[in-house]
């Protein structure tokens, strides 16, 4: 309770400060983000821009991938294979995410320059693809713990008409289960937008006002890690940019929340 | 048979032959998830493999990569985990109990509800800028053992909430009946029946909560840790009385993620050498954390039968 209180206090006083010095107007319209510039700009759409094409790719990935192994595993895996993939996803959870962007830079962005020899080093791309297989087992698991709470009846329902398994699982259980896979899609579209290491190491920390996944450029959370690794003077106009950065992603995720629990609200069926 | 039926038939084989189609794709993107995890295992046991040995853990980091070690990160890594630990278990459960045992329904109850949950959805990023306003420059800890300890307890402390939350619930109200029949308080009826009962719950959820607190890399950037730490900070036992000394609360620090980082962003192959034999030190240490709760978790339910 205490932690939500000092997020939002911290939050909204030092972004207080921040919009003093910068109004609103030019922090939302503004397309140039040079906060440590002489000539500073404060363009937050530049960042935006960053955090959503590397979010975008991540959910196109993880949700297609996240939903289907979820319906697999629900619906048509042995039992044996279905209670030894649930652990080993869990594992794939827990893998700290320093860990993701060294794979993403090392690993994935070779292997992508392979097949598109133009690829610059740090791009989105790469990034996206690897948030979008961490994000996978939050997804799935959400998913799947929902999909196996419908009740028997109502597939035994649907085989008793002649459906096969599948018609079943597409046209029966997944209606059924949609407030819990809108909220399993929503937790993953909170996951990405907050994702920090990541794309901090794999996609760049030069801003870049682009929706082009090929491209590096700087997110939200890249940004607040680069003033983090310099010394700025506590207080100055660029410490507090982190703040107001921070609060923008703060607003960000909240918004995915209410409209999580709002759906969940709206679809919810019940037995 | 009647000719009506062929066309049917053909619809049947249709249907059956998506449906395993589909059984197909199913177990391929899980196996895609599979590969991926051992492709980024082996590729880093691969690169690291000749940087693992003993002198990599007794060894601070260095400019030449050849005779870096993790020494200080894994130290210092230890020592965050140690605040996290005493400050995220003792709040976590007691909020926990609160919440399931003593908590009334109304709305400020609801509202504690629904600010976890929401809590669990922030990024760890903005964990990082709370504890960078508030522990570093409000309360003056600096960059400290102490800031980095009392981030993470913050980040997990909804972890620890949920799984003690779920452990007590777990607990039969017979239990519960049977203690108060005997004349016990509610407060003997928590400390004789519900923590025992529910410590192997609440120990799964602790240990889940360290393993995620100790693959933070964000929060502890934010609040401003230094990457270079060639020292360790200072010993908390001493010869002289009072042979204890908190003075390692306020020192700087690294840890184990943080290395791994400042050496991936080298551009130079021998660091990223050694990045990769300290992302899988990591991977190793989370994934056994996360392997002893999975398997606590299993032995649970295969036990307890109520």
């Amino acid at each position: 309770m205490f932690t939500t209180v000092g997020i939002v206090y911290i939050l909204v006083k030092e972004s207080v400060v921040f919009f003093q010095h910068v109004p609103l107007a030019l922090f939302l319209g503004d397309r140039q983000w040079t906060p440590l510039f002489d000539d500073a700009h404060f363009g937050i759409v530049v960042l935006l821009s960053g955090t959503l094409t590397s979010s975008a790719v991540a959910l196109a990935i993880a949700i297609p991938l996240g939903t289907i192994i979820a319906i697999y595993l629900s619906e048509f895996a042995p039992f044996r294979l279905r209670e030894s993939a649930k652990p080993f996803l869990e594992l794939l959870g827990g893998v700290p995410t320093i860990v993701y962007g060294y794979f993403a830079l090392l690993f994935v962005t070779p292997l992508l320059q392979k097949i598109y020899p133009g690829l610059p080093g740090f791009n989105l791309l790469s990034a996206g693809i690897v948030m979008g297989i961490m994000i996978i087992p939050y997804v799935s698991s959400i998913s799947e713990d929902a999909m196996r709470a419908v009740p028997m009846a109502l597939r035994e329902g649907s085989y008793a008409m002649g459906a096969t398994k599948l018609q079943t699982a597409l046209r029966v259980v997944v209606p059924a289960a949609f407030s819990g896979l809108a909220s399993a899609y929503i937790l993953g579209i909170s996951r990405a937008v907050g994702e920090t290491m990541i794309v901090a190491v794999a996609a760049g920390m030069q801003p870049n006002l682009t929706f082009n996944p090929l491209e590096p450029a700087a997110t939200i959370t890249t940004y607040i890690v680069q003033v983090a690794l310099g010394d700025l003077p506590h207080g100055s106009v660029g410490y507090q940019t982190i703040f107001a950065a921070g609060l923008t992603l703060m607003l960000f995720t909240l918004a995915c929340n209410i409209a999580g629990h709002l759906l969940r609200k709206r679809f919810r069926e019940a037995y | 048979m009647k000719p009506i039926e062929a066309p049917l038939r053909r619809e049947i084989q249709r249907r059956k032959r998506t449906q395993t189609l589909f059984a197909a794709l199913g177990l391929v993107a899980l196996m895609l998830g599979v590969l991926t995890f051992a492709a980024l295992f082996a590729e880093m046991a691969w690169n690291g493999f000749a940087r693992l040995d003993w002198s990599f853990f007794t060894h601070f980091p260095s400019r030449r990569a050849a005779q870096a070690g993790i020494l200080s990160a894994w130290v210092g890594s230890t020592l965050v985990m140690l605040v996290t630990a005493i400050v995220a278990v003792p709040l976590g459960v007691a909020a926990g109990v609160y919440l399931e045992e003593y908590a009334g329904k109304n709305w400020l109850t609801d509202l504690i509800e629904i600010n976890i949950t929401n809590l669990a959805g922030v990024p760890s990023i903005v964990y990082g800028l709370l504890a960078l306003g508030l522990f570093v420059y409000q309360f003056g800890f600096g960059q400290s053992i102490l800031s980095a300890g009392l981030t993470l307890a913050l980040l997990i402390l909804p972890v620890v909430i949920v799984a003690t939350r779920e452990a007590v619930r777990a607990i039969p109200q017979s239990i519960r009946e049977g203690s108060y029949a005997l004349g016990a308080t509610q407060w003997q009826t928590v400390r004789y029946h519900i923590l025992p009962y529910s410590s192997p719950g609440i120990l799964t959820g602790v240990i889940i909560g360290l393993a995620r607190a100790i693959g933070e890399t964000a929060p502890i950037i934010t609040i401003g840790a230094l990457t270079f730490i060639a020292f360790l900070p200072p010993s908390p036992l001493k010869a002289e009385p009072p042979y204890l000394s908190f003075e390692w609360l306020f020192s700087p620090f690294t840890v184990m993620p943080i290395q791994m980082f400042n050496w991936t962003s080298r551009p130079e192959a021998a660091f990223q050498a050694n990045a990769a034999a300290a992302g899988f030190v990591l991977v190793l240490m989370t994934l056994a954390m996360n392997g002893v709760a999975i398997w606590l978790r299993y032995r649970l339910r295969s036990r307890i039968k109520w």
